[in-house]
C-alpha cells in the first residue's frame, strides 16, 4: 500500500484534468444558462459561438505572433482574447438585431426560438469554416508545463509524477476570475440587478422601468465574452477544431440542465459534476488501485468502466437521471 | 392560387430542377439527386410525423438513421461462422445479462419503497454491470481476433437485403421506445437535448463495437437489391438494348442500376406517404393535432397524451430507420464516421420547416428541394467564386477563397432556414 503515490496518480490523471475540463464546461454552461434565463430559450448555436470567438482569437494571436509580441511563459492567446470577445460580441449583437429581435417582439413560443437558433448555428458553422477551415489548429505557445512529471519526481522522490500543464493552471485562474466578476456584476451592479429582475419576472421588471432591449444587449455581450473565454481555454488545453466545439454542446447543456437552467451557480456545479464523472468513468483505475490496495487485491485488468469514446454517454446518463428525479436541476432552475 | 395548384407547380419546379441537372450536367448526377431526394423525403416524413403532427422536438434523427444502416449489416451480410464459434454466444449471453440487470433494477425500483430503495437499485446495477463486463469482454476479444483484417465481427443473418428495410424500421422503433419511455413527458427543449445525446451515443456504439459492424473499419460490399454494373455490361442482350438507345454500355449500366433504386425507393415513399396522409385525415390525426395545439385541453378531454406521444415518436423514428436502411443499401457500405449531426439531423429539420411542417406533401417537397440545394450549392458557389477570383493574382488568398466554397452549403442552409422562418413560417406548402 502506498497511499501517497496513489493520491499523486489520482491527481495527475483524474483530479487536475477534471478540474480544468470542469472549469471550461462551467464557463460554457454559464453562457447557455444566461441566454436561457434572460432570453428564455436553449441556444443551440452556443457551441458555434464558442468556435467563432476562438477563431477570432486565434487569428489575432497569429497577428501578434507575427509582430513578435509574446507573453513570455504564458500563451500569447491571452493577449488576443479581448479581440476575440469584441469580434464575437459584434457577431451575436448583429445576430440578435437581425434575427432574434423579430421573434422576441412577436413573443413566439420558446421552441420556435430553438429552431431559429439551429439556423443561426448553420450560419456560424459556415462562417467559421469558410474563414479558418475545418481542420485542427494549435495556437498554444509559451511554457508547456508549470511542473512537469519528471521535475516533480526529482523534487519529491516519489514514484509517480505529477504534471500540471500551463493551460490547466491558466484555465483554473481565469475561471475563478471570470466567475467572481460575473457574480459581482449580477449581484452588485445596477445593470446586473436589473438583469436578475428581468429574469425573475419579466412583467414586473418592465413595470419598474427596466429597458428590456438594454438587458438583452448586455446579456449577449456577457454571453459572447463567456463563450470566447470558454472556447479559448478549451482550445489551449486540447486543440481547436470547429466540429469538436459543436460536440461540446452536449456536455455543456448537460451541465446547465443538471445545475438547473437559468441558475448561474447551478451551471458551475453542473460543469464540475459532468467533468468529474466523465473523467472518472472513462479513466483506467488500475494504477491508483495498485497503489492503494494491498498486493493480494491488486486488479488484473485496466479497471476502466467505459472506453473514452463513450464520454458522451456519461453526460447523457447523468442528464437523464437528474431530469427523471429532479427535473428542475440541482439548484432549482426555472421552467419556461 | 389554390393549395392544389401551388403544390403541383412547386413539385413541377423540383422535377424541372432535377431534369435540368440531367440535361446540363449528367443523367447520372440527376438520378443520384433523385435517389437521395427520395430518401431525404422519407426522413422528412418521419420528422414531420413527430414535429408536424405532434409537436415533438426530436433532434436525434441521425441516431435512428444510423440504426437503419446497422440493420442492413445485421440482416443481409453472411454470418461469420468462425466468429460465432469463437465468442458469439458469449456476447449474446453478456448482452442478455446486461439487459436482465436493467430490468431487475427497474422492477426493484417499482416493487420496493423506503430508504433502502436507491441503494438496492444501485447495488443491482453495479453487480449487473460487472457480471456483464466479465462475460461480455472475453467474447468481444475472441470475436474481434477472428481474421481482424477482413472480418472480426459476427456478420449478419444472410437474408435478402430488402428485408433489412423493415428491420431497420423495427430497430429504430425499439430504440425510440426506450428513449420515449424515459424522455417523453419532459419539456420540449429537454427532449431535444436528450435525443441529441442518444444520437451521439448510437454513433459512438457503431464506431466502437467492432464485433457488431466492424466499427470504424466499415463494412463494405453490402448485398444489393439491383444487378451489378459489371454483370450488366457482360450481358450481350443489355449491351444491345443500350446501343438501341445510343448509349455506351458503361453509362447505360450505371443509369439502369440507379433507376432500379429510384423505382424501389419511390414505391416505399409512396406507401409511407399514403399511410401518413390517411393518418393525418383520420380521427387519430385530428387527435394528434389537438394534443399538439393544446395539451391541457386534450388531456382534459380524456386523451392519453403521453401514450399518444410515445406512439407517434416510435412511428416517426421507425420511418427514419427505414430511410437510413435504404440509404445504406444505396451506398453499399456502412461507414459510421460519415454520420454527422448537421447533415443527418439538422438538414432534415431544414427540409421539414422549409417544406411546411404539418403537411406531408410539404415534407416530401422540402426533402427534394433542400437536397437539391445541398448538392448544387457547391458547384454553383465554385462557379461564382471562380468568377469573383478570376481577376485576382495567384496566391494564398485566392486559394483560400476557392477552398472555402465547400463550406458554403452550411451557410446557405442556415440562410434558407432563417428566411423561411421569418417570411413564410408555415413553409412552402402550409398545413391546411
Amino acid at each position: 500500500m502506498d497511499l501517497l503515490n496513489a493520491f499523486v496518480a489520482l491527481s495527475n490523471f483524474v483530479l487536475i484534468p477534471a478540474i480544468a475540463y470542469g472549469s471550461q464546461l462551467a464557463i460554457g454552461a454559464l453562457g447557455v444558462t444566461m441566454v436561457y434565463g434572460i432570453l428564455r430559450f436553449s441556444n443551440f448555436a452556443h457551441g458555434d459561438t464558442m468556435a467563432f470567438g476562438t477563431m477570432a482569437t486565434i487569428i489575432a494571436t497569429w497577428g501578434l505572433q507575427s509582430m513578435g509580441v509574446s507573453l513570455g511563459p504564458l500563451p500569447t492567446a491571452l493577449l488576443a482574447i479581448p479581440v476575440g470577445i469584441a469580434a464575437c460580441a459584434a457577431l451575436v449583437l448583429a445576430t440578435d438585431r437581425v434575427v432574434f429581435r423579430f421573434y422576441r417582439a412577436q413573443k413566439v413560443v420558446p421552441v420556435i426560438l430553438v429552431i431559429v437558433s439551429i439556423g443561426v448555428m448553420f450560419i456560424y458553422n459556415g462562417i467559421t469554416r469558410i474563414i479558418l477551415g475545418p481542420d485542427d489548429q494549435r495556437f498554444a505557445d509559451g511554457e508547456r508545463f508549470i511542473i512537469s512529471a519528471r521535475d516533480f519526481k526529482e523534487m519529491t522522490g516519489l514514484e509517480e509524477g505529477l504534471a500540471i500543464r500551463t493551460t490547466q493552471g491558466i484555465t483554473l485562474v481565469t475561471a475563478v476570475i471570470v466567475v467572481a466578476l460575473l457574480f459581482w456584476f449580477l449581484n452588485r451592479t445596477r445593470t446586473g440587478k436589473s438583469m436578475r429582475a428581468y429574469s425573475d419576472n419579466e412583467d414586473l421588471a418592465l413595470l419598474s422601468g427596466i429597458d428590456p432591449e438594454r438587458v438583452v444587449r448586455v446579456t449577449w455581450l456577457i454571453v459572447a465574452a463567456l463563450a470566447t473565454i470558454a472556447g479559448v481555454l478549451y482550445g489551449l488545453d486540447k486543440s481547436y477544431k470547429p466540429f469538436t466545439y459543436f460536440q461540446l454542446l452536449l456536455p455543456i447543456f448537460a451541465a446547465a440542465i443538471v445545475g438547473g437552467l437559468g441558475s448561474p451557480l447551478g451551471a458551475i456545479a453542473g460543469g464540475f459534476v459532468i467533468a468529474f464523472s466523465e473523467v472518472a468513468i472513462t479513466y483506467a483505475w488500475k494504477k491508483v488501485l495498485e497503489y492503494s490496495l494491498p498486493e493480494s487485491l491488486a486488479p488484473e485488468g485496466l479497471v476502466q468502466l467505459l472506453s473514452t469514446d463513450y464520454k458522451f454517454a456519461v453526460s447523457f446518463v447523468i442528464l437523464v437521471i437528474v431530469l427523471l428525479f429532479r427535473p428542475t436541476g440541482l439548484f432549482r432552475g426555472k421552467a419556461v | 392560387m389554390t393549395d392544389r395548384l401551388r403544390a403541383v407547380s412547386l413539385f413541377a419546379l423540383v422535377a424541372l430542377l432535377i431534369l435540368g441537372t440531367g440535361v446540363l450536367q449528367s443523367w447520372n448526377s440527376a438520378l443520384l439527386i433523385l435517389n437521395m431526394g427520395l430518401v431525404s423525403a422519407l426522413m422528412a416524413l418521419g420528422v414531420n410525423l413527430q414535429w408536424g403532427f405532434a409537436g415533438l422536438f426530436n433532434v436525434g434523427v441521425m441516431g435512428f438513421v444510423a440504426l437503419g444502416g446497422l440493420a442492413v449489416v445485421l440482416t443481409s451480410m453472411p454470418p461469420v461462422g468462425a466468429a460465432w464459434q469463437a465468442g458469439g454466444l458469449r456476447i449474446l449471453a453478456g448482452l442478455a445479462l446486461g439487459a436482465a440487470s436493467v430490468v431487475a433494477a427497474v422492477l426493484a425500483w417499482r416493487r420496493t419503497s423506503g430508504k433502502m430503495r436507491g441503494w438496492i437499485v444501485a447495488a443491482i446495477l453495479l453487480v449487473g454491470f460487472f457480471l456483464y463486463r466479465a462475460v461480455f469482454d472475453a467474447g468481444v476479444e475472441a470475436v474481434e481476433a477472428v481474421d481482424a483484417a477482413t472480418s472480426g465481427y459476427l456478420g449478419g443473418l444472410g437474408l435478402p437485403v430488402l428485408l433489412a428495410w423493415p428491420v431497420g424500421g423495427l430497430l429504430a422503433a425499439g430504440a425510440a421506445w426506450i428513449i420515449g419511455k424515459t424522455a417523453l413527458g419532459l419539456r420540449s427543449d429537454y427532449l431535444a437535448i436528450a435525443t441529441l445525446g442518444i444520437a451521439e451515443i448510437v454513433i459512438a456504439i457503431l464506431k466502437n463495437e467492432d464485433w457488431m459492424a466492424r466499427g470504424v473499419k466499415n463494412v463494405n460490399g453490402l448485398p444489393r437489391p439491383v444487378p451489378y454494373e459489371i454483370d450488366l455490361q457482360a450481358d450481350p442482350a443489355f449491351v444491345e438494348r443500350a446501343a438501341g438507345f445510343g448509349l455506351d454500355p458503361t453509362t447505360a449500366s450505371t443509369l439502369w442500376v440507379k433507376a432500379g433504386y429510384a423505382l424501389l425507393f419511390t414505391v416505399v415513399l409512396v406507401i409511407v406517404l399514403i399511410l401518413a396522409q390517411l393518418a393525418l385525415k383520420s380521427p387519430w390525426g385530428r387527435m394528434m393535432r389537438a394534443i399538439r395545439d393544446n395539451e391541457t385541453a386534450a388531456r382534459a378531454m380524456g386523451k392519453n397524451v403521453t401514450g399518444r406521444h410515445l406512439q407517434v415518436f416510435i412511428l416517426g423514428s421507425a420511418i427514419c430507420g427505414i430511410a437510413g436502411a435504404m440509404m445504406t443499401t444505396l451506398d453499399g457500405q456502412l461507414t459510421p464516421t460519415s454520420y454527422q449531426p448537421l447533415r443527418y439531423t439538422f438538414l432534415i429539420w431544414v427540409m421539414v420547416i422549409v417544406g411546411g411542417s404539418g403537411n406531408n406533401l410539404g415534407a416530401v417537397l422540402g426533402g427534394f428541394f433542400i437536397w437539391f440545394a445541398w448538392v448544387q450549392v457547391e458547384p454553383l458557389g465554385q462557379a461564382i467564386m471562380g468568377l469573383v477570383t478570376s481577376g485576382m493574382a495567384e496566391g494564398e488568398l485566392k486559394r483560400h477563397l476557392l477552398d472555402s466554397v465547400q463550406h458554403m452549403r452550411l451557410l446557405t442552409m442556415g440562410v434558407i432556414l432563417l428566411l423561411v422562418l421569418r417570411f413564410s413560417p408555415r413553409g412552402l406548402l402550409p398545413e391546411r
